[in-house]
């Protein structure tokens, strides 16, 4: 069967692919009883339809940006990281430990040493499954899965039995000091034009944006970038060129788990001011829909991660106003996972047969 | 630690290793035949609110039963769909489908019964309620082995004993029917048999069935024995730890009913840290307890705990030559 166009494989796929996702979230919605129409008013309306909104949507996206990127760094080189969950949970005790140690004297300060704590717990939470992988070939899937179960059960201890300021009723750390405060958007100047009200939307964006142009420029400009492109590519030819396998594998994993880690910073130091059970809330989950969506791409990814902070902010919203569930943002992005990542295959014969239509049209008119 | 209160930790331990057992041998069906499925969390979900379901409408635990078989059965019908006929990536498909469950069984149970997204508790028929096996009353008062019979043995629901008889089965239909040959050939070289003109996809499909049956009986175990309904994400986390034990057992239908029942017996101590602490004289966190399944397995796939090594053309989709 011809290849598909350039253009159909990078922006139809994906299109045709959500379009689906979407088509079958209606049915869903239809089926228990409610109006597709009404609840995707609500969604728009909550999440973009007001600067308060996309203080919101923004704030996830930020989230989904980080754990998206990390999923994108490991697929680069073959490996399917699922463990962004407790990567993202440990960054989120890095950042803490930072935030706790010192009385910050400025934000600016505060968030340096913090993105460096987190990047540093979330890269060591995915070394121990890179070096099972490379050296000992268990399978970093099943790996990841365990550490995740893992990583909750130590944060559970941690806040519970050691962490946990005496006297204090609810497993968390103690808050953070005032100086490791980061500015939400509508404390910058400039951006309070905009958003008038308090939103989680934070300065983390920006780290977040920065990050996507970071993994673009180490994955397509320098010569480690190829390695690990061309190792996920074709292991075989990777080794035969002298790349060596341990080496790609761990650093991969490492540039994972650090994204995944630093997701932290946004919701645990921007947000929560203080290190709560479950942090990171399925965010290191969504990162796998993000970076399927799209196309394992900084661009794709920073799309998909605002297309994603919709659905979070959206869904919120339908759990709010109207009697749809807000796990209903789950089953979308169930559904966009099976789309985008395991039915590819399905998309792409439905397309492929239709250009095949349109030139075979194109060649009975030439003749 | 007394004898009284290990005969309670050991019927808790049977109890709590039964849905481990059902999914662990789904999930030996499945990768036996060469299709990873991490799936098994949300199929045992996605039965264990329909039989919920059905068991509170109907009355009926066995119509619970049924249903919850059925929807084990579509979530399985889509990861074959999936990763076979398509040709996706088996451990995305497994993802995908986890996460759909996990929605989905809140959205429909909310629809139905408005309860916040739990099922109505059930009573009566409509659960699978303790049978005492013959014989446990009378010799109940025979030292050490009367209240084993009687505390441990007897006094689970039927569907504990289903699940302890498909060991025996599953061994036998592996190893020694030529089903299970070609199941087994399937999972290390499917194109051996293709070439012996046995469909590769045929048998594929037929494992990724059983292993749809079988953790609708590890779901309708959750909420009409187990516990008394569905309630949201009620399996927390039992299909990964089936997915454990299976590589824990290295895809061994007999070994997996003990690392089932190591895993249980670990799920049953969490319950009691008083009883830890006695034995051990140390205080153990809680958490070490429910994390000690994960911590095994990683040290048995790091090939510490001798090796696991998977079926071959595990993961790997079968693409017949032109």
């Amino acid at each position: 069967m011809d290849r598909l166009p350039r253009w159909a494989d990078v922006a139809l796929v994906p299109l045709i692919s959500l379009l689906f996702a979407a088509v079958i979230s209606a049915l869903v919605l239809l089926a228990i009883g409610q109006s597709p129409v009404e609840a995707f008013k609500v969604m728009a309306t909550g999440a973009v339809g007001s600067a308060y909104g996309w203080g919101y949507t923004l704030y996830y996206a930020t989230s989904f940006i980080f754990t998206g990127l990390a999923v994108t760094v490991a697929f680069h080189a073959g490996l399917f990281n699922i463990g962004g969950e407790g990567q993202a949970q440990l960054g989120g005790l890095g950042v803490a430990l930072v935030c706790l140690s010192l009385p910050w004297p400025h934000w600016t300060l505060a968030l340096v040493a913090a993105t460096l704590g987190a990047a540093a717990f979330g890269a060591a939470w995915a070394a121990i499954p890179a070096y099972l992988q490379a050296k000992r070939g268990s399978h970093i899937v099943i790996t990841t899965i365990m550490f995740n179960y893992i990583a909750a059960a130590l944060l559970v201890y941690l806040l519970v039995d050691v962490l946990r300021p005496a006297g204090q009723m609810d497993p968390a750390s103690a808050r953070f000091p005032v100086g490791a405060k980061l500015p939400a958007l509508n404390d910058i100047p400039g951006f309070d034009l905009i958003f008038t009200k308090p939103v989680p939307a934070n300065v983390t964006l920006f780290v977040a944006l920065g990050m996507a142009v970071m993994v673009w420029a180490i994955l397509w400009r320098t010569r480690l970038g190829y390695q690990i492109r061309a190792f996920g590519k074709s292991e075989s030819a990777a080794k035969y060129a002298g790349i060596n396998p341990v080496r790609i594998t761990i650093i991969a994993m490492l540039l994972s788990g650090a994204l995944a880690g630093m997701m932290s910073i946004n919701n645990v130091m921007g947000e929560a001011e203080r290190l709560l059970q479950n942090s990171s809330e399925g965010a290191g989950f969504i990162g796998i829909a993000v970076a399927l969506m799209g196309r394992n791409h900084p661009i794709g990814v920073v799309l998909a991660a605002l297309l994603f902070g919709f659905l979070y902010q959206g869904g919120a919203e339908l759990g709010l106003w109207t009697s749809i569930p807000i796990e209903m943002r789950i089953v979308v992005q169930g559904l966009v996972i099976l789309f985008t990542g395991a039915l590819d295959v399905m998309v792409r014969m439905i397309l492929q047969r239709i250009f095949g239509m349109f030139r075979s049209f194109k060649a009975v008119g030439a003749a | 630690m007394d004898y009284a209160t290990l005969l309670q930790v050991l019927d808790t331990t049977l109890r709590l290793a039964t849905p481990l057992l059902l999914a662990c041998l789904a999930g030996l069906y499945s990768e036996r035949a060469g299709i990873f499925d991490i799936g098994l969390e949300g199929k045992m979900l996605a039965a264990a609110m329909a039989a919920g379901a059905v068991a509170a409408l109907t009355g009926s635990a066995w119509a619970g039963l049924l249903a919850g078989i059925g929807a084990s059965l579509v979530f399985a019908a889509l990861h074959g769909v999936a990763s076979i006929t398509f040709r996706g990536n088996q451990l995305i498909s497994g993802v995908a489908l986890n996460f759909l469950s996990s929605g989905i069984t809140v959205l429909v149970a909310q629809a139905l019964f408005r309860q916040g997204g739990r099922t109505p508790p059930l009573t009566g028929d409509a659960r699978f309620n303790p049978i005492t096996l013959p014989g446990a009353d009378a010799l109940r008062d025979i030292p050490v082995i009367g209240p084993l019979y009687h505390e441990v043995i007897s006094g689970h629901s039927v569907l504990v004993y289903i699940a302890f008889l498909i060991v025996p089965l599953t061994w036998w239909v592996l190893f020694r029917t030529r089903f299970g040959l070609r199941l087994r050939a399937v999972g290390e070289n499917p194109a051996a048999v293709d070439t012996a003109g046995v469909s590769v996809v045929a048998l594929r499909f037929a494992a990724v069935g059983i292993t749809g049956i079988l953790c609708g009986l590890a779901g309708a175990y959750m909420a009409t024995a187990l516990q008394a309904g569905f309630g949201r994400e009620m399996t927390a986390g039992r299909g990964y730890i089936a997915l454990a034990a299976l590589i824990f057992a290295k895809w061994r239908p007999v070994a997996a009913m003990w690392a089932c029942l190591l895993f249980g017996f670990f799920q049953a101590l969490a319950l009691r840290p008083d009883v830890v602490q006695a034995v051990v004289q140390v205080k153990v966190p809680v958490p070490f307890l429910d994390a000690l399944p994960y911590i095994l397995t990683v040290l048995v796939l790091a090939g510490f705990v001798g090796k696991a090594i998977p079926p071959r053309a595990g993961g790997e989709p079968y693409v017949k030559e032109r």
